[in-house]
């Protein structure tokens, strides 16, 4: 039905598209590491050995373990397999809270403590009004 | 079919089609706008700045949705050799640039009141900036070649290169570990956004849709005269 060179030009532009898409999936899989913005616990329990090197961790706020105390804020983050505890001074976004998620930036003292310098809030992609919300812990 | 592609013809339909879409578009922004801003609710976590969703997210499908329009319109153009594609295409590209850049710098706004940073290094933001890269290269380009036919091959290029980031960029937040939060509007599986939240998403959605195709009628009508006067009868 169609030309020589038309079947040619679409298997051309089948080859290039399918020999970039194995590449950059190479690509980003030699990187991973990098492409992952922040680590678990369960992966930093993990650790051959500690660096001294920024990195970030993340999960969730641990309930019930948030104390603030005159200039330091500790709490734990957990990925409901491991913890660590984080200790930290400085500001929370808004949306850090107890069971929400949170992503930590600092250095690690050892696997159970790390030193954040910076909290950021991660959120989830529930959207809802206050009394949905409401409703639904009623349940 | 190609009597369709002449351009003639398709001027005198897409030189009357602006001032419609102006109306349409008009009519549905002020209707997603006083959604989005007044009656839809606030959310039970981030209060009033979940508005900015009701632009970041229409933004970014629209910016997505456009790259991809492109690419399928110059590989299928190259293929079977059809110029008016081409013409399409290059006139949608500003369009995506636009929401692209909106997405971009709305999640920053979005960003420090929520996150706590205006920026991250994460994948699904710099995934998205790589998109608003190839949008400017894919524009620069056809203000560099000239010459169609080399305009065509180069913007074409640039097209399927840039189409590997944009499964890239969706399944980014479900790939990897990132900041950004993963995709609450699901084709599959359930939604996670209320309904009353969903509601003005899609109007803001559509809005953006139509001044997108003003945009690109616009263009296109440029592109369209400029044939004219070079005394072609075809494309």
């Amino acid at each position: 039905m169609y030309g020589r060179k038309v079947k040619l030009r679409f298997f051309f532009v089948l080859l290039s598209l399918l020999t970039l898409i194995l590449s950059v999936f190479l690509i980003i899989k030699s990187l991973e590491e990098n492409v992952v913005y922040f680590q678990s616990p369960s992966e930093i329990k993990v650790l051959a050995e500690i660096e001294n090197k920024k990195i970030r961790v993340g999960g969730m706020v641990k309930d019930n373990s948030i104390s603030i105390q005159a200039k330091e804020i500790n709490f734990i983050i957990t990925d409901y397999k491991n913890e660590i505890n984080v200790i930290y001074s400085g500001v929370l976004p808004n949306l850090f809270s107890e069971g929400k998620g949170v992503v930590a930036e600092g250095y690690l003292k050892d696997k159970n403590f790390f030193l954040a310098s910076k909290i950021l809030a991660k959120h989830d992609e529930n959207y809802m009004p206050p009394e949905v919300k409401a409703a639904l812990e009623e349940k | 079919m190609f009597e369709y592609f002449k351009p003639n013809k398709i001027f005198s339909i897409t030189s009357k089609a602006p001032k419609y879409v102006l109306f349409l578009f008009i009519v549905t922004l002020t209707v997603g706008l006083s959604e989005a801003l007044i009656f839809s609710p606030e959310d039970y976590k981030q209060s009033h700045s979940v508005r900015i969703m009701y632009v970041h997210v229409p933004a970014a499908w629209i910016s997505l949705g456009i790259f991809s329009t492109l690419t399928f319109l110059s590989i299928t153009g190259y293929i079977f050799k059809i110029i008016n594609f081409f013409l399409i295409a290059k006139s949608l590209a500003p369009s995506g640039l636009v929401f692209n850049i909106v997405a971009l710098v709305t999640g920053s706004i979005w960003g420090k009141p929520t996150w706590g940073t205006w920026w991250a290094w994460d994948a699904r933001i710099t995934s998205m900036l790589i998109l608003a890269l190839f949008y400017i290269m894919y524009i620069v380009a056809w203000r560099i070649y000239e010459k169609n036919n080399k305009a065509f091959q180069i913007t074409s290029i640039i097209t399927i290169l840039g189409i590997v980031n944009v499964p890239i960029i969706k399944y980014s937040v479900d790939w990897w570990n990132t900041l950004h939060q993963p995709a609450s509007i699901n084709i599959l599986s359930k939604s996670t956004i209320h309904v009353s939240m969903l509601f003005p998403l899609l109007i803001m959605t559509a809005a953006f849709a139509l001044f997108s195709l003003l945009i690109f009628l616009m263009k296109y009508n440029t592109e369209l005269i400029k044939i004219k006067n070079k005394g072609l009868d075809r494309l």
